[in-house]
């Protein structure tokens, strides 16, 4: 059990401090609620994608023409958009941060769910960078995320480890 | 039927300055004629993702024109791309796919269902207009309307296989020239240097 919530408002503030301009997505289970938090941002343009594997070409295509975007994909999706982690984001060298939710984690050491238990090894396999944010406490480990993508050009991962919260639930929000 | 290099040639006649995002047997035809290098991308390193990332250049510069050309194999690898496009609707993204029906830089294999009709389903997913075009002499009439006309658009083009006898070499050459040309692209259309080395290439 994980103490603690993570609010949407408090991730979507993160992100208009950090000049995001798309969000590109394929929403998971774990993340309806930063969705909603997101349609109500008028700075940050939703791009819905089909697949995950389309989420870092995309975001690719717009940082090239001067956009600032971050992806949003379940970890299940990752594994799924592995050739598009290694040529599109490793291979030219893309600061991109990728907030990945991590289905099926908690901290009790062990979990049925196979998507929670590669997900860490899967990013230390592609030598992938990663912080977990597990509640509003950990928010301040998304300005290391962006700037360690920005100082090294190589994609980031954020791995959401718990369930955004609904906007009126327990918890101060910090917005 | 049409050639490659025809197509190619059409294609580049009606450019202007518009972003080419090419991929497979056509890259190296466009690459030939292309007169604008610093506004070429040639996507030789991730098969099939042609079309994502120009729409994301298209959303991401919503007063240029961009071309996608894209091939039967490559977009039946990433067929949810048509309805992520059309979802987003850019109006600004042209999308070419030469179908020849096999996968020519690995020996001519069919792709798996060869008659796919690539503007029927592009229609079905939301595409503002699609076009499916046999001979030279109406797609070089008919695209400078089509070019005009408002997108998402699909231009399936039937082309004349070029089976290569001995696949291509998919070289890290290939690999290395991508994130050079991506950086110039950036500069060209930012008018900013600022996206430095990273990577295994640079």
């Amino acid at each position: 059990m994980i103490n603690g919530v993570l609010h949407p408002k408090n991730v979507v503030a993160q992100l208009v401090q950090h000049g995001v301009t798309h969000y590109v997505t394929l929403p998971d289970s774990e993340t309806a609620h930063m969705y909603k938090a997101l349609v109500d941002e008028p700075s940050i343009t939703i791009v819905p994608v089909a697949r995950e594997g389309e989420a870092i070409p995309v975001a690719a295509g717009l940082f090239i023409a001067g956009q600032n975007p971050i992806i949003s994909i379940q970890n299940a999706g990752l594994y799924e958009a592995g050739d598009s982690l290694r040529g599109f984001a490793l291979g030219i060298g893309l600061p991109l941060v990728m907030f990945i939710g991590y289905r099926g984690h908690n901290r009790k050491g062990d979990t049925p769910d196979s998507a929670a238990k590669l997900l860490e090894p899967y990013l230390h396999m592609w030598r992938v960078e990663h912080f977990v944010v597990e509640s509003d406490d950990d928010l301040d480990r998304v300005p290391l995320a962006f700037d360690l993508a920005k100082k090294t050009n190589q994609p980031v991962a954020v791995a959401i480890g718990t369930e955004y919260a609904k906007a009126d639930s327990e918890g101060s929000e910090q917005r | 039927m049409i050639t490659y290099a025809d197509a190619c040639r059409v294609i580049n006649e009606s450019r202007g300055e518009a972003v080419s995002v090419s991929t497979m047997t056509q890259t190296k035809y466009w690459n030939a004629i292309s007169q604008e290098p610093d506004l070429d991308i040639s996507i030789g390193n991730a098969m099939s993702k042609a079309s994502s990332v120009a729409l994301g250049v298209a959303l991401g510069d919503e007063d240029r024109t961009v071309l996608c050309l894209d091939s039967d194999g490559s977009l039946l690898m990433n067929f949810g791309t048509l309805a992520t496009i059309a979802g987003m609707a850019p109006k600004n993204l042209y999308h070419f796919v030469f179908n020849n029906g096999i996968y020519s830089v690995t020996g001519g294999q069919p792709v798996p269902a060869p008659g796919v009709e690539y503007t029927k389903v592009a229609e079905a997913c939301g595409y503002a207009s699609a076009y499916r075009f046999d001979d030279i002499e109406s797609l070089a009439s008919d695209l400078p309307d089509v070019l005009s006309s408002p997108g998402p658009v699909l231009i399936e083009i039937i082309v004349k296989s070029e089976p290569q006898a001995e696949g291509v070499d998919q070289t890290w050459e290939s690999n290395a020239a991508m994130p050079l040309q991506l950086r110039a692209l950036r500069k060209r259309l930012t008018g900013s240097d600022d996206w430095g080395p990273g990577g295994p290439f640079i």
